[in-house]
C-alpha cells in the first residue's frame, strides 16, 4: 500500500514477528503480571531515600535554612542546583514527545512514553526545591497574584523567579494533560483486556470512556499535534525562563545573553541522557528490546552527541567573551573557574559534558549498550557539575574580595537531593508496573511501514493488505465475541 | 424509543478495513460509527467526516490568554500599585515590557493548551466516569469495527460487507436516538 511505503534504507523500528495483537499483549505483560522480588527491593530502597529526604525537608523547614551549607554570601546553591538540573533533566521528555512528534520522527514512539513520565516525575522534584529553599515556606502563596486583604497587594512581575512559578506550573500541568490525553487508548486497551473486575474498574476510570471512534481519532491526532506545537515553545521558553534567574543578575559570570540557549541545549544533554538510562533498564527489566531497539539507543546517542557538542561550544564562546571582553571581573570569574579552589568541579564538569558525548562518533561506542549507558550517567554528573559550577563559582568570589566566601553542603543538603532522587524513582518504579509504558497506539500505526515482518513482506513484492489479522487470535474471539453480543 | 437494527462488520486489518470504507461510501451507504484501536491515516477523509477545528479553538483561547496576561500586568504593575522595583520603569506598559514578555507567553500557551484539552474531552465526551461506547472489547486491540443502520436491507448489506473482507458480521438491536 502507498500508505505505507518506506525507504529501504531505513532499519526496522519495531524487531520480530510482531501482529497488532502482539504489541498489546507485550505490553501489557508489566501492567497484568506481579512485581518480582528486584522490584521489590530497587523499590525498597528509592522508598528509603524518599523517606530519608522528607525527614532532611521537615528539619530545615521547622529549624530554618541556617541547617544547609550557605552563608551570606552563597545564598544559594544545592537547592537551586538540584533545582536547575531536576527541571533540565525533564526537557528530554517533551523534546522525545512534541519537538520529534513535529519532525515526524518515527522512533519516538517507543520511548515517548516513558519520556514524558520521567518529565513529569523530575518537574514534581524541581518544583520541591522553590518552596522548599524558602526561608517561610507557608508563605509561598504570596507568589500568586491573588486579590487579599491587604490592600490587594500584587506581585512583582518583573522578577524571574515569579516568571519560574509561571512557567513550572504551565510547564508541568501541560505536560500532564500532554500525557494524559495520549494515554487514554493505551488505558482503553488495559481496561478491555482486564479480567480482574477491580483492574477493570480503575483502567475504566483512567481511561475516561475512550471508544476509539474515527471522529475521536480525528480529533486526538490535532490535539496532539497542536499540544506539541504549544509544548516546543513553551519547553524553550521554561529553561529560558529559569536561566533567567542567572542571565538577569548583575554577577560576573551569571550576566550572559547566551545563557538561554545554552541552558536549553544542556538541558536536552541531561534529559536525553537520563532517558538513556532509564530505557537501557526498562527495556530489559520489562522484557522490550524488540520496542525500544540498539537503534533507539543510538539515535538518542546522537542527540546526545549534538547537544554536548552546542554545550561545548557554548564554554567556549563564554571564555571567549570573557576574555574578548576586557572586563576584568568577568575574566576572573573564569580564571577563578578553571584556577580556583573550586577547579576540580570545573574540571569534572568539563571532561564529563566536553569530552564525553564526543565518544558517540564512534558507531562501535554509540551502538553499544554498556557504553551507552556508562556515559548516560557520566553527562548527568557532568551536568549536574555544570549548575553548581555556574552557581556557586560565580558568587563565591565576585566584586567585593571582603566577601569571598567558601561553600560545603551540610547532610541537609544531600539529604533532601538524595530524596529527591528517591521520589523519582519511587514514582518511575510505580509507573512502570501500572502505566503502559509504550504508546501502543503509536506503535501499531508504525508497524506496518516500520516492522521486521512487514518490511520482509514488502521487500519480497507482497502486498501489505490484510496481513494485520492475527490468526492465533481471530479464531478463537471468534467464539468469546458471541458471549459478548447484547 | 424504538429500536432499529445496526449492523457491526468487524474487520482484522487497517488496509482492508480503508478498501471496505470506500466500497461501502461508493455503494452509497451511511457509515454511522468506525471504532478503531488506533489512528488510521486518511480514514476520516474517506468516511467523509468534516475536519476538526479544535486548532481554531486553541488558536482563539490563546488570544484570551494574551488579553488576560496584558489586563492582569498592566492594572497590577502599571495602574493600581506604579511604583519604583529596582529602577524599572513603571509609568506605562510598554515602558516594562519587556519584563511582561515571559508570562505574557506563559499565560498564553497556558490558556491555549488546558481550554483546548477541556474542549477536545466534552466535545469527543470523555471524562473520568465515562463509560465505554465500543461495542466490541476488541477494538482497542487488533480488531476494526464498522457500523452500519440497517433499513431493511440487511441481506445486500451483509453480502457486500462479506465482499470487502469482514471477517465477522453481526447484527444488533440499538436503542435510536
Amino acid at each position: 500500500m502507498a500508505s505505507h511505503y518506506e525507504a529501504p534504507i531505513r532499519r526496522p523500528l519495531i524487531i520480530g514477528e510482531k501482529s497488532y495483537h502482539d504489541i498489546s499483549v507485550d505490553i501489557a505483560r508489566p501492567v497484568e503480571g506481579r512485581a518480582n522480588k528486584q522490584w521489590w527491593i530497587v523499590f525498597s530502597i528509592a522508598l528509603t531515600a524518599f523517606l530519608w529526604g522528607i525527614g532532611c525537608i521537615i528539619y530545615t523547614i521547622s529549624t530554618g535554612i541556617g541547617t544547609w551549607g550557605l552563608n551570606k554570601t552563597i545564598g544559594w546553591a544545592w537547592d537551586i542546583t538540584n533545582f536547575v538540573w531536576w527541571i533540565g533533566i525533564g526537557h528530554a521528555g517533551t523534546l522525545i514527545s512534541a519537538v520529534l512528534l513535529i519532525f515526524r520522527q518515527k522512533w519516538r514512539m517507543g520511548i515517548n512514553r516513558s519520556a514524558e513520565a520521567m518529565t513529569i516525575f523530575s518537574v514534581l522534584q524541581a518544583g520541591l526545591f522553590p518552596i522548599i529553599h524558602m526561608g517561610r515556606p507557608w508563605l509561598a502563596y504570596w507568589v500568586m497574584p491573588i486579590p487579599n486583604q491587604f490592600g490587594s497587594l500584587w506581585v512583582n512581575f518583573n522578577s524571574p523567579l515569579i516568571w519560574d512559578v509561571f512557567a513550572i506550573s504551565t510547564y508541568l500541568s501541560v505536560s500532564i494533560v500532554f500525557w494524559w490525553t495520549g494515554l487514554l487508548p493505551d488505558f482503553a486497551m488495559i481496561r478491555d483486556r482486564a479480567v480482574k473486575p477491580f483492574q477493570k474498574k480503575i483502567y475504566s476510570l483512567l481511561s475516561f470512556g475512550w471508544s476509539g471512534r474515527a471522529k475521536d481519532w480525528q480529533r486526538f491526532e490535532e490535539v496532539s499535534l497542536v499540544l506539541a506545537g504549544l509544548a516546543t515553545p513553551l519547553v524553550l521558553s521554561v529553561h529560558t525562563i529559569v536561566s533567567y534567574d542567572f542571565a538577569t543578575s548583575i554577577v560576573p559570570g551569571w550576566h550572559t545573553t547566551i545563557f538561554p540557549p545554552y541552558f536549553v541545549a544542556g538541558a536536552v544533554f541531561s534529559g536525553f541522557a537520563m532517558v538513556n538510562t532509564l530505557l537501557i533498564i526498562m527495556r530489559k527489566v520489562c522484557n522490550l528490546e524488540d520496542y525500544i531497539t540498539v537503534q533507539h539507543i543510538e539515535l538518542m546517542n546522537i542527540v546526545i552527541m549534538i547537544t554536548g557538542s552546542i554545550v561545548g561550544v557554548a564554554y567556549m564562546t563564554e571564555l571567549f567573551i570573557a576574555w574578548y571582553s576586557g572586563v576584568e571581573y568577568e575574566q576572573y570569574a573564569f580564571l577563578n573557574r578553571a584556577t580556583g579552589p573550586y577547579a576540580w568541579a570545573y574540571w569534572i564538569m568539563m571532561t564529563c559534558n566536553v569530552f564525553s558525548p564526543q565518544f558517540m562518533w564512534f558507531k562501535k561506542l554509540r551502538t553499544s549498550i554498556m557504553f551507552s549507558f556508562f556515559i548516560s550517567i557520566v553527562v548527568n554528573v557532568g551536568m549536574w557539575f555544570e549548575r553548581f559550577v555556574i552557581i556557586v563559582t560565580s558568587i563565591h568570589r565576585d566584586y567585593l574580595p571582603s566577601s569571598w566566601t567558601m561553600f560545603s553542603p551540610t547532610f541537609v543538603d544531600t539529604g533532601i537531593f538524595i530524596g529527591t532522587i528517591g521520589f523519582f524513582f519511587v514514582l518511575f518504579l510505580l509507573y512502570a508496573r501500572t502505566f503502559p509504558v509504550i504508546a501502543q497506539a503509536e506503535v501499531k500505526t508504525i508497524l506496518k511501514s516500520s516492522g521486521e515482518r512487514y518490511k520482509k513482506i514488502r521487500e519480497a513484492g507482497q502486498s501489505l493488505v490484510g496481513t494485520g489479522s492475527d490468526v492465533r487470535i481471530s479464531n478463537s474471539a471468534r467464539d468469546n465475541s458471541k458471549n459478548l453480543k447484547k | 424509543m424504538e429500536t432499529s437494527k445496526v449492523i457491526h462488520a468487524i474487520y482484522n486489518d487497517d488496509d482492508v478495513l480503508m478498501a471496505a470504507v470506500k466500497k461501502v461510501k461508493a455503494e452509497r451507504y451511511h457509515i454511522e460509527e468506525i471504532y478503531t484501536p488506533f489512528h488510521i491515516h486518511g480514514l476520516d477523509k474517506a468516511m467523509g467526516l468534516a475536519p476538526t477545528r479544535i486548532a481554531i479553538v486553541s488558536f482563539m483561547f490563546g488570544c484570551v490568554g494574551l488579553i488576560v496576561a496584558v489586563v492582569m500586568m498592566n492594572y497590577m504593575m502599571i495602574s493600581d500599585w506604579p511604583q519604583d522595583i529596582g529602577g524599572k520603569p513603571s509609568f506605562s506598559y510598554i515602558e516594562n515590557m519587556p519584563a511582561f514578555v515571559p508570562i505574557m507567553f506563559e499565560l498564553t500557551v497556558f490558556f491555549a493548551a488546558h481550554l483546548m484539552v477541556i474542549t477536545f474531552y466534552l466535545r469527543s465526551r470523555m471524562w473520568p466516569f465515562k463509560k465505554a461506547e465500543n461495542p466490541d472489547p476488541r477494538t482497542t486491540d487488533d480488531h476494526f469495527l464498522m457500523e452500519i443502520a440497517v433499513h431493511g436491507n440487511q441481506s445486500e448489506l451483509e453480502s457486500l460487507l462479506k465482499e470487502t473482507g469482514a471477517v465477522e458480521i453481526n447484527i444488533v438491536d440499538k436503542e435510536a436516538h
